[in-house]
């Protein structure tokens, strides 16, 4: 089957082919996943950066005389317990999130893009000793980890930025280590060794470019996670801090209302659904697209 | 049982419907929105008992008149036009179960590659059973029992050890006669062969096509041999059909096809094979020009008119028909002016440019020995070895090979897999290092085992062009970038940069067009020629060239050989020319080193080596490598596996397969190098008189 697939792509090579980077963009225009993704995605990015202004009402302003009401015209989601508007609160909740998660991500994809290049290039005693590491690591709960360092040096936006980054490295390192293997058993690696290229030059010049399409879908991938993760720190109390509307605070101090105000809960934990399901399509998209 | 299984069988074929027939058929595939035509108004058929062999290049759709035959296209492909009968029923009306039965019972088909066609988790008695089971419904034992008999029958000694295994345990000769066994184990009408041999080495090909050529004496089975290999197909079949961008160009008797082609396509793809015993000096390789057009995109005219030398007007108007000439059928306009094809390079021009040429480099040739006790070789290898560790096993890849390089001049390496050209070339250039004791020098000067060690001027003089262009191109970068990376060696920037760039990409024909490509954007025959021109870009003085040929097709093949000649004689480059083909061997080498299992057999000068006397093993692979013109006459077939090189054979490595070994001798002592002439030397215990040609 896939020798006749083989056989076209073989046969159409000598007509000009088109580049690899629009052959990319035609299938991301034609993904619907992606681009659902996308839309959900950048619907909560324009809350984020906007939210504070297209809020119907002051998402801190209490109104201890229509605490707790269920949704009604003037209330969309109805209240908290002081009287907070929920709709409000649930659009600028998405900021901090969206500060935090990604850029925890982000750190976690250098660092551990990094690492992976080193450990797949270098191979030998630095990749058992490493992997025994990684392995180590990934034995132990995420969460509990978190928390440790998060309680050790104090919780705020920038020490979960920091300690979700360094969680994720191995992680990632791992992933990317796999694909660094495949690559340096190409002979263009050999070919850059023979014309006197240095180890830096082979593996951040030769080999990252072509291991970045599995390092970005795996950074997709983990920011999933991470928003699952500082929602669930958040909860907990370790992670964004109060005042924030934060959609894992507002859940904390409201799951105890559940049975009889469910509409304190529901849509911080449905934004979140959300938002983590965004992240996932995007996800599927773009390992589709990369793989075309 | 078997005996009259097969009389029912001859019973059934006795009637007049032909094994294959195709009608008109045409095969489209979908990708996205595009709908290409894959085969257009292909016709053919196969008789019974008939071997029908299918020849094209890679995309001309070989494969997919395969998969149609047994209805098994990919999902985005359907036959659109026409009417396939296998065993004269319509394949198209056949329901599911009716092409179940069909598969399980009256085809069979073997593939490329033997070590994905068999299930890596499951034994060998395990697969080879389950095909009793569900096409005869037979139990266990007699499974068993028949999978016994079948493996005998392709000629495997020890059926019972084969069944044991798993398929990772067998070699790919082997792997293949398992694999012939369970396709012929429901004795079906029909045999799909695709490509059977590609993957094999010379000697295992000629191995499993003479048990190929045998069985069809016993089973009478209708065969369709796909090849892109034109002594193969010549070899095996009784009639041959030429493919082109999805069109049969040509049908008829193989002897007729090859003997008297009418249509200009097989006329050049002939021309393209490197004739046995052409030299380099003696004439240029005749190439088709321009390209394989994508499939589908001519319709309305002649599909080779753009390529071809003999086509007129005409031929750009209107699709030529079938034309029935006596015997044959050729789709050209002009099949009676197919033999006067015009030539590529214009015969007279370039054989006097290549003598003259040639009358330089034996001159040259000659100085260098008289140099020889002045000055040092180019390069030399002193009692170079390669030991490897596996799972605490020594394996020794490489052993003891001394050889000299000579500037200008072009040794051939030649050997089977396994024989350790490659791991010789990478210590050679330092991708690995050699075991203590052992010495490269280059011009006299000690070179330092590591690439990492070496300095500028010595990686610049030693270059390598690799097998897979593929994988030797960074897919990441353009062209530009891959040769201009390349030029950093000679520290060339800014615009002397860029000028030396369009420089090296004219001489390996690549246009400025090509510089802002990427690799996938090219074919394989333009991505080797990116892979040359950055081997050739510091301005080397020894280039490696690793098989650079076999991943192309043979009109691709000739033009890199034709371009790797021109460079040379412009360069004064040397090259280490390592490959299986041996009519590519000798049309480019000089001298010729033969390994086997990491050991040096054979060196000597090309024409020494080819005429004799020569070891037993060059012998065996002379007379396993397919050649249009020499087809039967003696052959010596070398049997046995090849030994793993952890598990060496005492004495003479080569005792266990030679046809001529002579006795305990063989099985005691390693026999040294001997002289045999003239810079000819070869390591066996039979003196040299004797292994002269015996007739």
């Amino acid at each position: 089957m896939s020798a006749s697939a083989d056989t076209i792509a073989r046969a159409a090579q000598p007509a000009p082919a088109r580049s690899l980077a629009r052959e990319r963009w035609n299938a991301a225009c034609r993904s619907p996943t992606l681009i659902a993704g996308l839309i959900i995605l950048a619907f909560w990015i324009v809350c984020a950066l906007f939210g504070a202004d297209i809020t119907p009402r002051d998402p801190y302003a209490d109104d201890l005389l229509a605490t707790l009401s269920p949704p009604s015209a003037a209330h969309w989601f109805g209240t908290d317990q002081l009287g907070r508007d929920i709709f409000s609160r649930v659009i600028v909740g998405a900021r901090d999130i969206l500060i935090v998660a990604p850029l925890a991500t982000l750190l976690g994809t250098v660092l551990g893009t990094a690492l992976g290049l080193c450990i797949g290039y270098f191979r030998g005693a630095l990749d058992d000793v490493a992997g025994r590491i990684i392995e180590a690591l990934q034995a132990l709960p995420l969460v509990i980890v978190a928390l440790m360092a998060l309680a050790a040096v104090g919780t705020s936006n920038a020490t979960v930025v920091l300690v979700i980054g360094f969680v994720f490295t191995p992680l990632i390192a791992r992933t990317v280590r796999s694909a660094v293997l495949n690559e340096t058993d190409l002979d263009y690696v050999a070919a850059a060794r023979l014309r006197g290229d240095g180890a830096l030059a082979i593996m951040f010049i030769e080999i990252l470019p072509n291991v970045l399409p599995i390092a970005i879908v795996e950074m997709t991938v983990r920011l999933g996670y991470a928003i699952f993760f500082v929602a669930s720190l958040s909860f907990i109390g370790f992670g964004i801090q109060p005042p924030s509307a934060d959609w894992g605070i507002a859940i904390a101090e409201n799951y105890s209302l559940i049975g009889s105000f469910w509409w304190t809960v529901l849509f911080d934990a449905a934004a979140t659904a959300s938002l983590v399901i965004a992240v996932n399509l995007v996800t599927d998209g773009l390992a589709a697209v990369f793989d075309a | 049982m078997n005996d009259v299984r097969a009389t029912a069988g001859a019973a059934a074929r006795g009637s007049a419907a032909d094994a294959l027939r195709f009608e008109e058929v045409s095969v489209t595939y979908r990708t996205g929105r595009r709908v290409r035509q894959v085969l257009t108004g292909v016709s053919l058929a196969i008789r019974r008992g008939e071997s029908y062999g299918l020849v094209g290049e890679s995309g001309c759709g070989k494969s997919t008149a395969a998969f149609a035959a047994i209805r098994y296209l990919a999902r985005n492909g359907r036959v659109s036009a026409g009417r396939i009968r296998v065993d004269g029923r319509d394949l198209m009306a056949l329901s599911q179960s009716e092409l179940r039965r069909l598969r399980t019972q009256s085809v069979s088909m073997v593939y490329q590659d033997p070590g994905k066609a068999l299930n890596p988790s499951l034994r060998i008695d395990r697969q080879m059973m389950e095909v009793f089971e569900v096409a005869e419904g037979l139990s266990g034992d007699a499974a068993l029992a028949r999978s016994k008999e079948m493996l005998a029958r392709v000629q495997i000694a020890s059926p019972d050890r084969v069944l044991r295994n798993y398929p990772h345990e067998l070699s790919g000769g082997m792997q293949q006669r398992v694999i012939i066994a369970m396709a012929l184990s429901t004795n079906p009408a029909l045999l799909i062969l695709d490509e059977p041999t590609t993957g094999l080495d010379a000697t295992v090909e000629a191995e499993v096509l003479d048990l190929v050529t045998r069985l069809r004496a016993e089973f009478n089975n209708s065969i369709l041999f796909i090849s892109h290999s034109l002594p193969v197909i010549a070899r095996m079949c009784d009639r041959v059909g030429v493919l082109y961008a999805g069109e049969l160009v040509e049908e008829g008797p193989a002897s007729r096809v090859f003997g008297d082609p009418r249509h200009p396509y097989t006329v050049g793809l002939m021309r393209c094979v490197p004739t046995y015993g052409l030299r380099k000096n003696q004439g240029r390789l005749e190439t088709i020009p321009g390209f394989l057009p994508a499939p589908g995109s001519i319709t309305g005219r002649c599909v080779f008119a753009e390529r071809c030398g003999n086509a007129t007007e005409r031929c750009g108007r209107e699709a030529p028909p079938p034309i029935a000439l006596e015997g044959h059928v050729s789709r050209c306009f002009y099949p009676e002016r197919a033999s006067q094809l015009p030539r590529q390079s214009s015969p007279a021009a370039s054989s006097a440019a290549a003598s003259g040429e040639g009358a330089v480099r034996s001159g040259e040739g000659g100085a260098t020995r008289s140099e020889a006790a002045l000055s040092p070789p180019l390069l030399r290898t002193k009692q170079l070895s390669k030991t490897y560790l596996v799972s605490g096993k020594p394996f020794q890849a490489v052993h003891d090979v001394t050889i000299e390089l000579w500037p200008g001049e072009t040794l051939g390496l030649v050997g089977e897999s396994g024989s350790g050209k490659s791991s010789l070339a990478k210590l050679l250039l330092g991708l690995s290092t050699p075991d203590e004791g052992s010495a490269i020098e280059l011009s006299g000067d000690a070179l330092p085992p590591r690439a990492e060690a070496r300095t500028r001027a010595q990686l610049k003089a030693l270059q390598i062009v690799f097998q897979n262009p593929g994988a030797a191109l960074n897919r990441s970068q353009t062209v530009r970038r891959l040769i201009g990376r390349s030029l950093r060696l000679v520290g060339l920037v800014g615009g002397a940069r860029e000028a030396r760039l369009r420089e090296i990409a004219a001489s390996v024909r690549l246009t400025p067009r090509h510089l802002d490509e990427k690799p996938r954007q090219l074919s394989g025959g333009l991505k080797q020629r990116v892979g040359i021109a950055r081997a050739f870009a510091g301005g080397p003085r020894i280039v490696v060239c690793d098989e650079p040929t076999s991943a192309l097709d043979v009109s691709v093949q000739s033009a890199i050989l034709n371009l790797l000649v021109d460079l040379q004689a412009d360069q004064k480059v040397s090259y280490l020319f390592i490959s299986h083909d041996l009519n590519v061997v000798h049309y480019l080498s000089d001298r010729i080193a033969v390994l086997y299992l990491g050991r040096l057999m054979e060196i000597g000068p090309s024409e020494a080596v080819f005429e004799g006397p020569h070891h037993p093993y060059t012998e065996a692979l002379l007379s396993a490598n397919p050649s249009l013109e020499h087809q039967g006459g003696k052959r010596i077939r070398l049997h046995g596996e090849l030994p793993s090189a952890a598990n060496l054979p005492g004495g003479c490595v080569f005792h266990t397969r030679c046809p001529r070994k002579i006795g305990v001798i063989c099985e005691r002592e390693e026999p040294p190098l001997v002289p045999a002439g003239d810079r000819h030397a070869i390591r066996c215990h039979i003196p040299t008189a004797e292994l002269g040609r015996r007739s």
